[in-house]
């Protein structure tokens, strides 16, 4: 008998949980305890020894925060998932699990700004080194690679400079050398993109963003493909016996999931940035939605950059989603709709950045982005202003630089609420 | 063909209580041992064999050359060994009247599965059975695993359990 493959509206909704053997509840239940017992002084004994499967403490594992962790790695194609605190968390784990002082690192030119920081300033600290480059273009990127380099690490689709990852093509790159691609998906989110599909290897969130799709709540989630050749000499920690776990070797006893239970046996039980059991929650009940969401994300954020592009008041649009990006053809290859980020130039520089962010109504000026509400960001005037209008520049934020992570509210209402914005932008009074 | 899908697995598992274990390693921290340790606490009964130490004791049970020197019958051979030492396995298992050869994950062969589907064993092939007993059965879940198991009705209790007992 072939199984059936569900379809990810059906995974969103019903993945990773099963209505709860004891009381039936159908929804998912808040394990909101520290701690589970033991059946047996053996028992616990073979649980320590990850002989047997079970929950112990709530750091290591808890039944509502596996329910996202087995969700998420099922959208994502993967084959197991472990949640952390934040999508920063998420990523550290990640990061920290795989990497040992000494070890070199290829990451993309442009990431998330905290990114950036936990390459170029944390994670040197420990010794670990980055190159940045642009990984796209590949032989740049192979004659970034070293002896020393133990991964290539990039976004699906940048933020905030909504570039588009050619997945398969640094996949393939990162594998001539036996090098995992970890690929940050935060932005398209799996209800848009599936970065293993194409080849990479560890995919990792910032579940606070589309996933929990609200605004509500903190959270990441690091999900392996199972597809990795961990045994190819470079990664002796997946493979040697593990001195955190007397001698555990993780590759051999958990085989295509063996990474996953190092993130969370050898690197959150001690760093300890664990999801809590009500913010797992939270966040399940914003994947529920997740392609229902993201669909209409994609229509207003397209709408938005339309509108923009034929605005005599703006400078600049991009949004790969516009079929005259200049990445547009890659943005089909790998993902299903553009997701919910525009950034544009408003004509008048940093002052007219400044009056258009005060001048909205309801768009509100923060700096998250996967919101149900329209939120606005001037990158100049707010999370680069340290930086001088040439290093701005170089770093793809010029004083125009508005990014909107296009809402859920009706378009009308959004365009009405830019057209206004803009109008102020222009020292116009509403 | 192998049996390959959740439900003819969870017949297996369901249904078979009695497992010799071939190639059973006596070092805790051998896949094998794992494998045996999961499965006799969650209530299968554990035969190993292994003529490397026949007479000795693992996980408290004796251990046998072979299986023919089991004295009583036995549901499923479970086989840690290479491919290519296991075709004799099967011709032992379907001697002996399992009802399941098991190869495990990284042991494929082929002509072990043809031999046992013959004589009307289930055969599977290249899985783990503890790891597909969690996946069914809901240990795996706990650990982020994608099961591949979607329910709309409570979740059944694990064979052998206190709770199916209570069911």
């Amino acid at each position: 008998m072939s199984e059936r493959v569900f379809r990810t509206e059906t995974l969103a909704i019903h993945a990773g949980q099963i209505p709860d053997g004891d009381t039936g509840s159908r929804a998912l239940p808040i394990y909101q305890t520290t701690s589970f017992v033991f059946d047996s002084a053996e028992h616990a004994a073979s649980l320590f020894d990850l002989q047997t499967f079970g929950n112990v403490y709530s750091r290591l594992s808890n039944p509502t925060v596996a329910a996202l962790e087995e969700r998420v790695a099922t959208l994502e194609g993967g084959r197991a998932g472990v949640a952390a605190a934040s999508g920063m968390a998420a990523e550290a784990l990640a990061l920290m699990t795989l990497l040992q002082s000494g070890d070199h690192v290829v990451a993309a030119g442009s990431l998330y700004g905290g990114s950036v920081t936990m390459f170029s300033v944390n994670l040197l600290k420990q010794g670990i080194t980055t190159t940045f480059v642009d990984v796209n273009d590949a032989d740049a990127l192979a004659a970034a690679i070293r002896p020393e380099t133990r991964a290539v690490y990039a976004e699906s689709l940048g933020n905030p400079s909504l570039n588009v990852l050619d997945i398969a093509t640094v996949a393939d790159v990162a594998h001539a050398h036996g090098l995992p691609l970890i690929v940050d998906n935060t932005v398209p989110s799996p209800a848009l993109c599936s970065p293993i599909e194409h080849g990479a290897d560890i995919v990792v969130h910032s579940a606070t963003k589309y996933l929990a799709g609200h605004g509500t709540t903190l959270g990441g989630v690091v999900v392996e493909s199972g597809r990795f050749d961990w045994a190819n000499g470079k990664f002796p920690g997946m493979t040697d016996p593990s001195p955190g776990y007397h001698g555990v070797r993780f590759h051999e006893t958990f085989g295509d999931f063996a990474f996953t239970m190092r993130c969370r046996m050898e690197s959150l039980r001690v760093y300890g940035a664990a999801l809590a059991p009500q913010s797992a929650w939270q966040i399940l009940q914003g994947v529920e939605t997740l392609p229902l969401r993201m669909e209409r994300h994609c229509a207003n954020a397209l709408a938005v950059a339309r509108a923009l592009r034929q605005d005599a008041r703006v400078a600049w649009v991009s949004y790969p989603g516009l079929d005259d990006h200049p990445q547009h053809a890659l943005l089909q290859r790998y993902m299903s709709g553009a997701s919910g980020l525009v950034a544009f130039g408003v004509k008048g520089g940093l002052q007219a950045g400044v009056r258009f962010i005060e001048g909205a109504v309801f768009m509100s000026h923060l700096v998250n982005i996967g919101d149900t509400r329209t939120l606005i960001s001037h990158p100049a005037s707010t999370t680069h202003r340290q930086l001088d209008a040439d290093q701005r520049m170089a770093a793809g934020v010029p004083d125009d630089m508005v990014r909107i992570s296009v809402g859920l509210e009706h378009i009308d209402d959004i365009l009405w609420d830019i057209d206004q914005a803009l109008d102020a932008a222009a020292g116009r009074a509403r | 063909m192998p049996i390959d899908d959740a439900a003819g697995l969870r017949r297996i598992l369901g249904r078979d209580r009695t497992i010799a274990v071939v190639g059973l390693s006596a070092s805790w921290h051998r896949p094998s041992f794992f494998a045996a340790k999961y499965l006799q606490s969650n209530g299968y009964r554990i035969v190993p064999v292994n003529p490397r130490y026949a007479g000795q004791r693992i996980l408290e049970e004796p251990v046998h050359a072979s299986l023919e020197d089991i004295p009583f019958p036995v549901d499923m051979v479970d086989v840690f060994r290479r491919a290519e030492q296991v075709p004799p396995i099967a011709a032992s298992a379907i001697a002996i009247g399992a009802r399941t050869l098991w190869q495990q994950i990284g042991v494929d062969s082929a002509q072990a599965d043809r031999l046992a589907g013959e004589a009307g064993l289930d055969s599977v092939m290249n899985r783990c059975t503890k790891i597909e007993h969690g996946r069914l059965f809901g240990g795996l879940h706990w650990v982020g695993v994608n099961t591949g198991v979607l329910s709309g009705a409570r979740r059944g209790a694990a064979p052998g359990t206190a709770r199916e007992r209570r069911a």
